[in-house]
């Protein structure tokens, strides 16, 4: 397995799990006003399920998404694992 | 407490630089009606709120005013990076350069630096909330203009994105406003 595969691998899982969070994010705003709606409470708790399963796939793969002891990590300390959020390696070389 | 993820809310993966409108989307990082504004203005108005439910989405929104924060920090980020001196000065970007070089400062597009005159936390619920109603309307009127003026996909996609999200933070503010004045009536005749 080449490198930029693995990168797509991991970005195609970091997508799904975006997609599945942008569910929940969308709920519980809808929640904070309507606390009562057994439905969409039923659908929070469903995706928050979906969610919790993929953050840990994710992690045991490519290293903690949440830190200050929401994540295990492995040795080294993989917290600093490049890249960041605000570095998608796709732009060209610079000058 | 807050917890970082260390991802973005939605992807920023921007191929070619572009500095001009790195300065055009700049504004909504530091400008007025840009996504710090708008976190700091919720999260500093939430404590004087009287009901669960608009602590609650003053919280909640103004966490993921951070994420967009990040988001368009990303983009600026990106769009500065790779860019020679040559394109800086041909974009017209050379003011900006000269103080921050390709770096990522909370200023409007014209330079003026971030300000908490920008917002207001009045004390007072109603007005409070007005504000964050019309905060969420200029926010997105500037996206609006900023798709406008993109021509590439990989920035017009995020900016789509943050644009909805102004829409559904404004709907849920219109919900808290009338709760909140509803509980202001009861408590007033009773």
């Amino acid at each position: 397995m080449n490198h930029a595969h693995a990168d797509n691998e991991r970005r195609e899982l970091l997508d799904q799990i975006r997609a599945i969070e942008f569910m929940t994010i969308d709920l519980n705003l809808y929640l904070d006003t309507h606390p009562n709606d057994r439905r969409a409470l039923n659908e929070y708790n469903y995706y928050t399920r979906q969610l919790q399963a993929l953050r840990k796939e994710y992690e045991m793969r490519y290293g903690p998404l949440t830190n200050f002891g929401y994540s295990l990590s492995q040795y080294p300390w993989a917290w600093i694992n490049e890249p960041w959020p605000w570095e998608e390696d796709h732009y060209m070389e610079g000058c | 407490m807050w917890v970082y993820e260390k991802k973005l809310q939605y992807p920023v993966r921007i191929k070619n630089p572009n500095p001009k409108m790195a300065k055009y989307i700049i504004t909504q990082y530091g400008g007025p009606d840009g996504e710090l504004a708008a976190s700091l203005r919720y999260l500093s108005q939430r404590y004087h709120m009287p009901i669960p439910e608009a602590k609650a989405v003053l919280n909640d929104i103004g966490t993921e005013e951070l994420a967009h924060f990040e988001m368009v920090g990303a983009m600026v980020y990106q769009l500065m990076k790779g860019a020679c001196p040559e394109e800086i000065k041909m974009a017209d970007v050379g003011t900006y350069f000269a103080d921050h070089d390709n770096a990522v400062y909370p200023s409007t597009g014209t330079g003026v630096p971030f300000t908490a005159a920008y917002i207001q936390s009045k004390g007072d619920p109603i007005a409070d909330l007005h504000e964050d109603l019309a905060a969420e309307q200029k926010a997105r009127a500037t996206y609006e203009n900023l798709i406008k003026l993109a021509d590439d996909p990989d920035v017009i996609d995020p900016l789509r994105f943050l644009r909805e999200r102004e829409i559904v933070h404004f709907q849920r503010f219109g919900e808290v406003l009338q709760k909140v004045r509803e509980y202001m009536e009861s408590k007033k005749y009773f």
